[in-house]
């Protein structure tokens, strides 16, 4: 194991993060509070309990996890389309590291950058909502967990993307739209039945009635079946990259 | 542990096909012997950086074998990449990181601890020291090649590729390359550069390999290359035509246009050096007058016409 390269690059892109915070952790950060602000506080206290809480709290964990999807697919695929754009990738070829070790740094620092940012948007909620944490390990098992898996979801569009428009474009016209509609802002008990059936192949549902299960102890789904779907998630993000390697797809001619 | 006398790199039946199809490498062989500088000469498209890239695992080789310092460059390929060094053709460096963090970066990349003082001496040695700090993006042109060597050099490399290295590098910067190209030389790095000049080949390389549509043509000791390939023309625009050339200047063969007007001595470069001034000094015992003078190398494009003619 090349230890001191996999360092390397998860400091290299650390340094990135830092050095654009305010793009990086502070964008997503004031845009998650206003969500807050305006949910939560203002329209939130006219608005119905969900399963026993109040609704300016039952939107957290949902809001959580769209940063903190957007932000792992926007960190971990910018980290490694840069410097295939840039051309600076032709280091990280011919250095002594396998594709574990340079999935490791660049995965990895992606992944811990969604983690800190996760951490500080739960933090800033708190000053805004009163909320409980019911299974704190589960909490940051889910956090961690998901956290990874888009990441790695966002190094296959790093190495899919050859244009900064399709760096967007799965982000913008995928993820967050199954966000939205995944149970962010309602219990999908709430939907007339037969959207309660299709919205059970929107795979964000199951992160978020995780996420959710973990504060309030109580979910749309089973949580035993979210954490099998995120796990399933996990290892088909897995399989596609264990393919890139194998046949250099996009990343070694 | 591989011996002295072995290649440093050997490469063997090298095929790369492209995705698109396109052949860029056939069936190269190639041996660099340890300590040398092997000047890679070939025109645009021939397959140099296909080459180089493939020894230093950016590409994937179609068939053949590559060993460098006796490991293989697929199967062993940690201890192979740990020993090279590559500076690349195209200038592509970060942005915003600065000069140090940079080549630093490089070090840990290639597996070795921290060691300041090892990059204070290579940033020195290349004139960078002052502009450590700098962000690269701040840099001009002849810096970004810089940094680029010093990355290569960061982690101490036995062998090191120099693609291009003096492409739009001005003569100052160019100088300073071929210094630096000869000191590492001395403390017994190996050194691969690729170039589309004789000169510089010419100047740098111990031996010389020329390469063109994918295929290594010939392999030589640069003394023996330059016997063979440096050819020297002279061109003379004369005052009024003359009607034939003088018994006098039969011996330098010279050519003579329909008009009378220009005359042409063809020479070797390295044998027949001082053919110039006795062509000169001849004209001018006759009384025979120019109003210009020019003289041009073989091109490139000339040698290898006559090469691969040779080979045919
Ligand atoms: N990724 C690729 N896909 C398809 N063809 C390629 C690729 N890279 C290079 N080629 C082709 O392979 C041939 C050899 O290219 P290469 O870059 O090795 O040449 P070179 O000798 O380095 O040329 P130059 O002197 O211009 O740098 C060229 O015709 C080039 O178009
Ligand atoms: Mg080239």
């Amino acid at each position: 194991m090349n230890v001191h390269a996999i360092r390397a690059i998860y400091m290299f892109e650390m340094a990135r993060t830092w050095r654009t915070v305010v793009q990086s952790i502070l964008a997503p950060v004031i845009s998650t509070s206003l969500y807050f602000v305006v949910f939560g506080s203002a329209i939130g206290s006219r608005m119905a309990e969900v399963d026993g809480v109040k609704y300016a709290a039952f939107i957290i964990p949902g809001l959580t996890m769209l940063s903190l999807l957007t932000e792992s697919i926007s960190n971990a695929s910018f980290g490694i389309y840069m410097p295939r754009f840039s051309g600076t990738i032709y280091e990280v070829l011919s250095a002594p590291i396998s594709f574990v070790e340079i999935l490791l740094g660049y995965v990895g620092a992606a992944a811990s950058k969604s983690v800190i940012l996760g951490t500080i948007i739960l933090l800033t909620a708190r000053a805004f909502v009163p909320y409980e944490i019911a299974h704190p390990v589960w909490m940051v098992a889910f956090l961690v967990l998901t956290a990874v898996t888009f990441s790695l979801f966002g190094f296959i569009i790093g190495i899919w993307a050859d244009g900064f428009e399709k760096l967007q474009l799965v982000p913008t016209l995928v993820v967050t739209p199954l966000t939205f509609l995944g149970g962010s802002f309602y219990s999908i008990r709430m939907l007339p039945p037969a959207w309660q059936k299709i919205t059970l192949f929107n795979p964000v549902v199951y992160l978020i009635s995780g996420f959710r299960w973990s504060f309030y102890d109580a979910s749309d789904v089973s949580v035993g079946t979210s954490f099998a779907m995120t796990l399933v998630f996990l290892a088909l993000c897995l399989a596609v990259i264990g393919w890139i390697f194998k046949t250099g797809y996009r990343f070694k001619a | 542990m591989p011996s002295a006398t072995e290649p440093i790199i050997s490469v063997k039946d090298l095929t790369k096909t492209y995705a698109s199809g396109f052949h860029a490498l056939k069936k190269v062989d190639l041996e660099i012997r340890r300590g040398e500088i092997f000047a890679l000469l070939g025109p645009n498209g021939a397959g140099k950086t296909t080459l180089i890239s493939i020894i230093c695992g950016i590409v994937n080789p179609t068939r053949g074998t590559v060993r460098a310092d006796g490991h293989d460059i697929v199967t062993d390929f940690r201890l192979a990449r740990a020993k090279i060094g590559l500076v690349p053709q195209e200038l592509s460096t970060d942005m915003f990181e600065t000069v140090w963090s940079t080549v630093s970066f490089s070090r840990g990349l290639f597996g070795k601890p921290k060691n300041n003082a090892h990059v204070e001496k290579v940033l020195r040695e290349l004139s960078l020291w002052e502009k450590k700090d700098s962000k690269i993006l701040t840099l001009s042109g002849g810096m970004k090649r810089r940094v680029l060597i010093a990355k290569a050099l960061s982690h101490e490399p036995q062998i090191l590729f120099l693609d291009e290295p003096t492409a739009g590098v001005d003569v100052e910067l160019r100088r300073d390359m071929w210094a630096m190209v000869r000191s590492l030389r001395a403390t017994g790095v190996t050194i691969i550069l690729t170039t589309h000049y004789i000169e510089e080949a010419e100047q740098m390389a111990d031996r010389i390999g020329v390469i063109n549509k994918g295929e290594i043509i010939l392999v030589e000791e640069k003394a023996a290359l330059m016997e063979k390939l440096g050819k020297k023309q002279l061109i003379l625009k004369l005052q009024r035509p003359l009607e034939k050339i003088p018994e006098a200047l039969a011996q330098f063969a010279l050519e003579l246009s329909k008009d009378g007007l220009q005359l042409v001595s063809t020479f070797h470069a390295e044998r027949e050096q001082s053919k110039i001034a006795s062509v000169l000094r001849a004209l001018a015992e006759l009384g025979i007058e120019f109003k210009d003078l020019q003289t041009r190398e073989s091109s490139l494009e000339e040698i290898f016409v006559d090469l691969v003619r040779a080979r045919a």
